[in-house]
């Protein structure tokens, strides 16, 4: 028989949603400055530069 | 409450990236057309038998609007992108009875240039095209690392207790003695003057952008917010 004991879990209805916008802006910036696919690398790529993302 | 941080990020996004895109067209894109000069052979530095002199002058940005219109497109997607992550920030400093005015906002948005642009810069200095650089994963995976411990080490500097704002120091100091990856030999065909000026200039407008962002983000998430 296992007992589980369930203390301390008060979750914070509001971290979901802020780790959910936090990460929508992180897949952004994966399409704008990070991903090697060459169609959007060559339109983004004055862009990376004028923004110092580490380009080609 | 998703609702109010997404269209708040967007907002700023849109307006900051509108103006970021403005200044890169005047005072960077002209420098990165005049690297591609070099790059491309068109213009070659110190050539074997003829003068050292190269002429110092920057082509205008000509009428290739499609390569533009993407240029101003990814500055907005990219600055929409970062005010995510500040308005979840914020959003989060809220939830631990911090808030963060429009002019609180400047800061922020200081403090995110100094983690996003200028921080990994020291490593891996914005590139003139034409600049040959190692593989571009290890250097992607510096920068993000380089990114996440600055970020982290000014939120400790600015709110931890105790010991932690040491800590948080020792964050923005480890990626710079780890070291960014670089070649061993020196390549360069463009002239140091214009690759200087190209890293400063575009420093400068990532700057400008990213004061804009902490304050229009804060402005809109503040002026959005359905709890007032």
């Amino acid at each position: 028989m296992t007992t589980t004991t369930l203390t301390n879990t008060r979750t914070d209805s509001k971290i979901l949603p802020i780790a959910t916008v936090f990460l929508a802006g992180v897949m952004l910036l994966l399409v704008s400055g990070i991903a090697q696919a060459t169609v959007l690398h060559d339109a983004a790529h004055d862009q990376r530069h004028a923004m110092a993302f580490p380009c080609h | 409450m998703t609702k109010h941080l997404l269209t708040s990020a967007l907002f700023a996004g849109v307006v900051t990236g509108l103006i970021a895109a403005l200044l890169q067209f005047h005072f960077v894109i002209p420098l990165l057309l005049e690297g591609e000069l070099y790059e491309a052979g068109a213009r070659i530095h110190f050539p074997i038998n003829g003068s050292p002199q190269s002429p110092a002058e920057a082509p205008d940005l000509g009428a290739d609007w499609g390569r533009h219109m993407m240029t101003l497109t990814f500055n907005l997607v990219t600055y929409t992108g970062y005010g995510l992550m500040l308005v979840a920030l914020y959003a989060f400093a809220k939830t631990r009875a911090i808030s963060v005015t429009p002019r609180q906002g400047i800061i922020w948005g200081l403090a995110g240039f100094f983690a996003v642009q200028l921080a990994p810069a020291l490593g891996l200095p914005p590139e003139l095209p034409g600049t040959l650089t190692p593989e571009v994963l290890p250097r992607q995976i510096w920068w993000s690392l380089t990114i996440l411990s600055t970020a982290t080490g000014l939120g400790l500097i600015a709110f931890g207790r105790g010991f932690l704002p040491l800590l948080g120091i020792g964050l923005l100091v480890v990626p710079h003695i780890i070291g960014a990856p670089h070649l061993n030999t020196y390549w360069g065909v463009a002239p140091p003057e214009l690759s200087a000026h190209f890293v400063t200039l575009s420093l400068g407008a990532a700057l400008a952008g990213w004061v804009l962002l902490g304050f229009f983000t804060a402005y809109f998430w503040n002026r959005l917010d359905p709890e007032q």
